[in-house]
């Protein structure tokens, strides 16, 4: 798991795309904290976490795009899949390297809410709740990324394909919200929105049924990527 | 050390392998031949466990490959048909990571540095494996199989691509790891069967059809020669003449005439050297013989011959199956 982890890692950093998503996460975080708060003249962080949330689920399949398509067209995933390592390893290792990626940008770009501490007064719950909100819904992004690409040798596909599934999941929070709060399919769809649940923390509640939550759903693509490997033996 | 126990592999209804079975045992240098679609990778993806098999069993030194795939793995060393490498990282870097990959207990350095001297990569170690020539990516991909120091180690089409002298090369190299492993190879290339390998397993659509020491298939091969013969002479007197010489079974033309001489294909039965008595045969006639060629000694005919054989119901077929 560790080999392949950093050989992840190394790839990231030879090849653009590393650079590229930390430069583009890091200027676009830049834009829209000056917007949010600094031009806003305010010191709530919610709205820049809202945003980066959203711009997250377009970038973050630039980075899991390649994870499994590209080995899977140039046929290296042969070496890993008749080394001696199992099909979880390669995939935690996978999952690793991407979701430090997304990580590193999103605790970097974090620390630009310190710039408000001389002007205003930073709440550190909610600042720390959006923090974490958005570690854990980067992890559900990572997997949903890495089970699409497991689907595909084509990258383009992969990372449209995860854009796609990744909206869904944002939308059904979204037609939650125009169903009578006393319907029980409103109840649902709040339950398993991710939108919804992200909430919850940005108000500064540490909401430990969310925290599950997020970790189940990333196991879940994590699973189904592990059984796409599993199954393609077969096939 | 390799078992294979009738080892099935469907896709819809096409049988990619049917009913395959072979045992490989230590040290010995086995060739897998086929004509291209025969079955031959798909029969070494399962063995190295990237494919399952629909049915049958995988044994490496009596590990299942399906059952305990990670222990079986470890005895493997696979050079897949396209060498698995990643052209961003020098050869160096690569080999390290699959040190790495395979969990090696060796030291480091030392094990790796043999290695790149064994497939002659010393000089290139530092250099990115994109900038390499197609011949040293194929040696990295070799050197790959080689970490770990497995038991066994496979080989799908170890020199397509390769121009002759690295051929040579790579096959010189194959001789030298079968001294201290099971190699298996595949090839479609009869001529590489026979430079490198003790035993060959003639595979054709999926079912092995010979199982046999080299010398014994390649005596098999020989034996019933065809040949294209280029006579001066009217093609129908030449036809009717060649077909009288004792130990020929039939005789066609074969195309067009070549200026004036006659072309014709003639078989014959199995053992008979027919060659001095077709010489004669035109000398009394006073016809000029300008050519004469064995033809049918390529992998197709070859196969044409021994399905033909093992399709057969007589004896013919001993000798050309081990079991």
């Amino acid at each position: 798991m560790l080999a392949i982890y950093k050989r992840e890692m190394r790839s990231y950093f030879t090849g653009a795309i590393g650079y590229a998503f930390l430069v583009i996460y890091l200027a676009a975080a830049g834009i829209v904290f000056s917007y949010t708060t600094l031009f806003s003249m305010s010191a709530d962080v919610t709205a820049f976490f809202t945003l980066m949330l959203i711009f997250s689920a377009v970038m973050l399949p630039i980075l899991t795009m390649k994870s499994f398509s590209e080995e899977r067209k140039t046929k290296t995933e042969q070496l890993v899949l008749t080394a001696p390592v199992s099909i979880f390893s390669m995939v935690a290792g996978k999952f690793l390297a991407a979701y430090s990626m997304f990580a590193m940008a999103h605790v970097f770009s974090s620390l630009y809410c310190l710039l408000l501490l001389p002007y205003g007064n930073l709440k550190a719950a909610v600042m720390l709740g959006n923090m974490l909100a958005l570690l854990l819904v980067g992890m559900v992004f990572v997997s949903v990324g890495l089970f699409v690409s497991s689907l595909t040798e084509n990258q383009l596909a992969a990372a449209v394909g995860t854009i796609a599934i990744i909206l869904l999941l944002l939308a059904v929070g979204l037609i939650g919200l125009f169903l009578p709060t006393t319907y029980w399919l409103r109840f649902v769809f709040d339950a398993v929105s991710i939108f919804t649940r992200f909430q919850n923390f940005t108000a500064g509640y540490f909401d430990i049924a969310s925290v599950v939550y997020y970790l189940s759903v990333s196991a879940v693509f994590l699973y189904l990527t592990v059984r796409v490997y599993d199954r393609r033996r077969y096939n | 050390m390799v078992k294979a126990k009738n080892l099935v592999k469907r896709y819809g209804s096409n049988y990619a392998l049917n009913d395959v079975s072979f045992e490989i045992g230590e040290g010995e240098i086995v060739g897998l031949l086929g004509p291209n679609g025969a079955g031959k990778s798909t029969a070494m993806n399962i063995l190295t466990g990237y494919l399952s098999s629909s049915s049958g069993e995988a044994t490496i030194n009596g590990i299942s490959i399906l059952e305990n795939p990670i222990e079986a793995k470890r005895l493997i060393g696979f050079l897949p048909e396209q060498p698995p490498i990643y052209p961003e990282m020098t050869v160096l870097e690569y080999l390290n990571f699959v040190y790495e990959l395979k969990g090696c207990e060796f030291p480091r350095g030392e094990h790796i540095g043999e290695i790149l001297s064994v497939v002659k990569l010393t000089d290139v170690k530092d250099r990115l494996i994109k900038n390499l020539s197609k011949g040293y990516k194929q040696r990295v991909g070799i050197a790959q199989a080689l970490v770990g120091d497995p038991k066994v180690i496979i080989f799908d089409e170890p020199t397509v691509g390769l121009d002759p002298k690295q051929i040579l090369e790579v096959r010189n190299l194959i001789r030298t790891l079968g001294k201290r492993h099971t190699v298996i190879l595949s090839t479609h290339i009869l001529a590489e069967v026979q430079a490198v390998c003790e035993r060959v397993i003639i595979i054709n659509k999926g079912k092995i059809i010979a199982d046999a020491r080299t010398e014994d298939i390649v005596r098999t091969i020989e034996d019933g020669y065809c040949y294209e013969a280029r006579i001066c002479g009217p093609t129908r007197e030449v036809i009717s003449a060649v077909k009288r010489i004792n130990g020929v079974r039939s005789v066609d033309e074969a195309g067009v005439r070549d200026g004036d001489a006659a072309v014709i294909n003639i078989e014959t039965v199995g053992g008979s050297d027919i060659r001095r008595a077709l010489f004669r045969l035109c000398v009394q006639n006073n016809w000029a013989l300008i050519g004469l060629m064995p033809v049918g000694t390529d992998l197709e005919s070859v196969f044409i011959r021994l399905v033909d054989r093992s399709e057969r119901p007589d004896s013919s077929r001993r000798g050309l199956k081990r079991n």
